[in-house]
């Protein structure tokens, strides 16, 4: 492979005249395109590549080695379920036929489309232990603004307009205020006890009438169980507010527990963590909500109902809080989800939570002689150190994870949750074989002992990959983020 | 004893090596904190497991109950050609299994196309800064209303032209209630926005924000002279939302004077999928850099001195401002990106010229042999337009007559507006065949 001749940027390949259009040549009519009013037409420069289709090819090609996937190696990110993505499912996606289908497209001639999207809505409300769930928002955090948006309307159709307020843990994730915050809340935060759990004695004293909603990860994101749900689901509904499950750490409770039998009300799933669909290098992933029976009628429209007769159609209702989405969501997306859920089906669903749990405690077992583990007792599906037990070395958590990618494994999830200092996530899932993580564990075990052998050998890692540490106060100070930026530039 | 799924790699032997390991008997103990009366009490009510063969079986029942057709419609979605590179590109799985790229030093693949991709929205748009993708174009628009009330600090009034797609509309006002902001919508007059109407409503002060798109619902390309200075005159920023495919050819949002450009950008060759996953851009000047919500890649090098790509300006996200964030989003459209770089790049100028050329002669040929039939209008005659446009029927012919017969020969005529008025688009993928059969089909009504 010669890096050096494809890598750069493709607009630095570019070559005047070159072009790799595949259009047709049809000859319409003679009514030309430069009768348009001049003033409405560009005039403005407007460089884009001209290339060669090899040359695309080539470039795309290359630059795909720099980068590592699922299929590349072990990936244990906490709190992201990178968990292997089955093949079957690409194939899915053009052996079901939806390319083509255009959302004005008539009912009649839309039947399959809509059948997949309502089995799959079934199918996750089983698993969820909700009523009824809406696919139609496109990521997780747009999954949590359509549950807040949805408890919203139900206070609002209560005439309850005093609940200003959403409760958020101290250990959530980011988006969680940040969706509360969009969704027109104020953020109150509740303390964690120091075997990472709620404080149910915090909660209790922040209950009253100005909290619509209770905001929880279980288990959270140190991976343990919140025992006290119970309790907690009992207070939060004294008070008169909801509790939303926030699905991202869902993957371990599959076959052993339900968020609607824990008292949940309202929650999402990320589809590209659970239930397999490829994280794209950031998308585009899905955000199905679901809510508990009598909450039903808030849902975003448009929705995707059954007729008595077993047709599908789509409805707008009217108690719908709004519209998250032009049309139904990332739909290739629940091809993906279905053809994993029908794969394993509900026996094989239900092992999944038990083998994602044992290799994490397998992992937590083998290295907490060498990393502190700041919370001790079964985790769940991830579990969370806090650096090295040896702190004497001077080599921190952002040290290990980058001395992790010269071995062919990519970096936990460093620096969250924020209850340490040194955090490191680590959450293998269920889909890795105990050779891996054995494998897994030796690096660490061999980095543990070089950090304090060779402390500064460690600190400059990686060596072998694409490129060193990149500077990313530079990056942030000098921002250039784009080729016409980057050419008055010297980098 | 072996593993019990393909995916799961444990066989019983691992299992009981493993809790050893961990000190427990049973896979049960590592749940002994899970409440009893919480535990699942029977199996899940799911189907059995399927093979591959019988996957294949299912989804192909799936497909049999879908149609293709010959698609006349738009509406914000257009059937352009997807070029076989681009999803031979997008299948690699060192792009398609990875996660965001947090890590640079093993992510220069994703985050290169991601700052490609940025550089040439900007060139279509002609801003300066792009995120790395909204989810789509209804909410890129809704998060660039929430943008300018953040820039415009004390305005929390936006006003949004009727024009716009009516599910942009009701996404932006859904956004708008959850965020406090007051959106009002600037009535519309034959088709086009009504600038007296515009200029009335931005006479209080009180506007921090007005969003225009281009081409508009209805196909028309409106004129927006002037727009800019009126914003910028009441201290407003001036948004517009696009169809990116167009802007090859038509006036960009900063030669119109706009501050933010969003919108959809699936009409860069994406496949229609129902509906998605499509791709919502979202750009602005420099001086809004900071308010700009999403992942953004910038340069900058490594320790060698080599170019690099990294995540930058995080301090706006999620994960580091939480509740202070400019936007919640986290997971956007990542692939997408990857498919308008590549999408862009093999098309070039000269290929987006071409594209934006024969939609504009397939719509026009259609628009004029069917006012030709004497069955329909062009509802709005004097306004120009691109690759869409309205027709009014005449006398007894009305859209779902239209609409039906056009679908017993396979062919989806556009959208229905009224009883007498629907919306048309045509694209490259329109042959002259296919507006041939559509015109006889109207003709024999």
């Amino acid at each position: 492979m010669n890096k050096k001749l494809y890598s750069p940027l493709i607009f630095e390949l570019s070559h005047k005249g070159r072009n790799a259009d595949a259009l047709p040549h049809y000859e319409y009519s003679k009514d030309p395109i430069e009768n348009l009013q001049q003033n409405l037409l560009r005039q403005a420069d407007l460089t884009l590549p001209e290339v060669d289709e090899p040359t695309v090819v080539r470039h795309y090609t290359n630059s795909s080695n720099n980068n590592f996937g699922v299929d590349t190696g072990f990936y244990p990110l906490g709190s992201c379920t990178m968990k292997y993505n089955p093949k079957v499912n690409e194939a899915m996606v053009s052996h079901a036929k939806i390319a083509n289908l255009h959302p004005a497209q008539p009912i009649n001639t839309m039947q399959g489309a809509l059948r997949l999207y309502h089995s799959l809505e079934k199918y996750l409300a089983e698993i969820g232990g909700m009523a009824e769930f809406t696919l139609n928002p496109f990521a997780g955090a747009h999954g949590e603004y359509t549950g807040l948006m949805v408890i919203r309307a139900y206070h609002q159709s209560r005439g309850d307009s005093a609940r200003t307020r959403v409760i958020v843990p101290d250990s959530a994730h980011g988006t969680n205020p940040a969706s509360a915050a969009m969704a027109g809340y104020e953020i109150v935060e509740v303390k964690s006890l120091s075997d990472g759990t709620i404080n149910v004695d915090d909660l209790r004293s922040k209950l009253d009438n100005s909290i619509a909603a209770v905001m929880m990860t279980n288990p959270n994101t140190v991976g343990m169980f919140e025992k006290a749900i119970p309790t907690i689901a009992d207070l939060v509904h004294s008070a008169g507010a909801l509790l939303y499950y926030d699905g991202a750490n869902l993957n371990p409770l599959l076959g052993v527990a339900r968020p609607g039998d824990m008292g949940f009300d309202v929650m999402h799933i990320n589809l590209h963590k659970t239930f397999s669909t490829p994280h794209g290098g950031g998308g585009p992933g899905a955000g199905p909500v679901g809510v508990r029976k009598g909450l039903e009628e808030f849902l975003p429209n448009p929705r995707v109902v059954e007729n008595n007769d077993g047709s599908f159609d789509i409805h707008y209702s009217e108690g719908a809080f709004g519209r998250v989405s032009a049309w139904l969501g990332n739909f290739s997306v629940y091809i993906k989800a279905l053809a994993y859920i029908l794969t394993l089906g509900g026996e094989g669903l239900a092992k999944v939570g038990p083998l994602a749990t044992l290799n994490a405690n397998y992992i937590m077992h083998s290295l907490k002689d060498l990393y502190e583990l700041p919370i001790s007792g079964p985790c769940k599906h991830e579990f969370v150190f806090d650096g090295l037990r040896d702190k004497s070395t001077g080599v921190t958590t952002l040290h290990v994870a980058k001395a992790l990618l010269d071995y062919g494994f990519h970096a936990p999830t460093i620096y969250f949750p924020l209850l340490f200092h040194e955090s490191l996530m680590i959450e293998p899932t269920e889909t890795e074989t105990p050779e891996t993580l054995d494998a897994f564990i030796e690096v660490m075990r061999e980095i543990a002992l070089k950090a304090s052998a060779e402390p500064d050998k460690i600190k400059s890692a990686p060596y072998s990959t694409p490129i060193s540490h990149p500077d990313e106060d530079e990056a942030a100070l000098n921002p250039i983020v784009t080729y016409r930026q980057l050419c008055n530039n010297t980098i | 004893m072996s593993n019990p799924h393909r995916y799961l790699p444990h066989t019983e032997e691992d299992i009981k090596l493993m809790l050893d390991k961990c000190g427990a008997k049973t896979l049960d103990d590592l749940y002994a904190d899970v409440p009893a009366s919480l535990r699942l009490s029977k199996p899940y009510a799911l189907p059995k497991a399927m093979s591959e063969p019988e996957l294949y079986r299912f989804f192909g029942d799936i497909a049999s109950d879908n149609r293709e057709m010959a698609i006349f419609a738009g509406a914000g979605f257009y059937h352009h050609y997807t070029p076989a590179a681009i999803p031979a590109i997008l299948s690699r799985s060192e792009f398609l299994t990875a996660y965001t790229p947090y890590q640079p030093e093993i992510s220069q693949g994703t985050l290169q196309y991601i700052f490609e991709y940025q550089s040439m929205m900007c060139e279509l748009t002609g801003m300066d800064v792009s995120n790395a993708s909204m989810y789509d174009g209804a909410t890129a628009t809704a998060e660039a209303m929430i943008m300018a009330v953040n820039a415009a600090r004390r305005k929390n009034r936006i006003l949004m032209s009727a024009t716009v797609a009516p599910e942009i509309q009701q996404v932006a006002a859904t956004y708008a209630a959850g965020a406090g902001i007051k959106l009002d919508i600037i009535p519309e007059n034959n088709g086009t926005t009504s600038k007296q109407a515009f200029e009335e409503m931005m006479s209080n002060g009180d506007v921090a924000g007005v969003i225009v798109s281009s081409p508009n619902y209805y196909g028309i390309i409106e004129d927006y002279s002037g727009y800019a200075d009126v914003c910028h005159n009441n201290k407003a920023l001036f948004i517009m939302n696009c169809h990116a495919a167009t802007l090859a050819t038509l006036k960009s949002p900063d030669e119109w004077g706009a501050d933010i450009a969003c919108g959809e950008a699936q009409s860069l060759g994406m496949p229609l999928n129902y509906g998605g996953p499509y791709l919502g851009y979202l750009c602005c000047k420099q001086q809004l850099m900071r308010k700009l919500p999403g992942r953004i890649v910038g340069a900058t090098v490594d320790a060698e001195g080599r170019r690099s790509f990294v995540l930058t300006l995080q301090a706006r996200e999620q994960h580091i401002r939480r509740q202070k964030a400019t936007s919640n989003i986290c997971s956007n459209q990542g692939m997408m990106t990857l498919h308008a770089a590549m999408y862009l790049s093999l098309m070039g100028t000269e290929g987006m010229k071409k594209v934006n050329r024969l939609s504009f002669e397939a719509a026009h040929a259609l628009a004029a042999q069917l006012t030709a039939t004497g069955k329909c209008n062009l509802k709005y005659a004097d306004k120009p337009f691109l690759n869409e446009f309205v027709v009014e029927f005449i006398a007894s012919t009305n859209t779902d007559n239209v609409l039906k017969a056009l679908a017993n020969e396979n062919i989806l005529g556009g959208v229905k507006l009224s009883d007498s008025t629907m919306l048309i688009a045509a694209t490259e993928m329109c042959s002259p065949d296919d507006i041939a059969r559509y015109v006889s089909i109207v003709k024999s009504l």
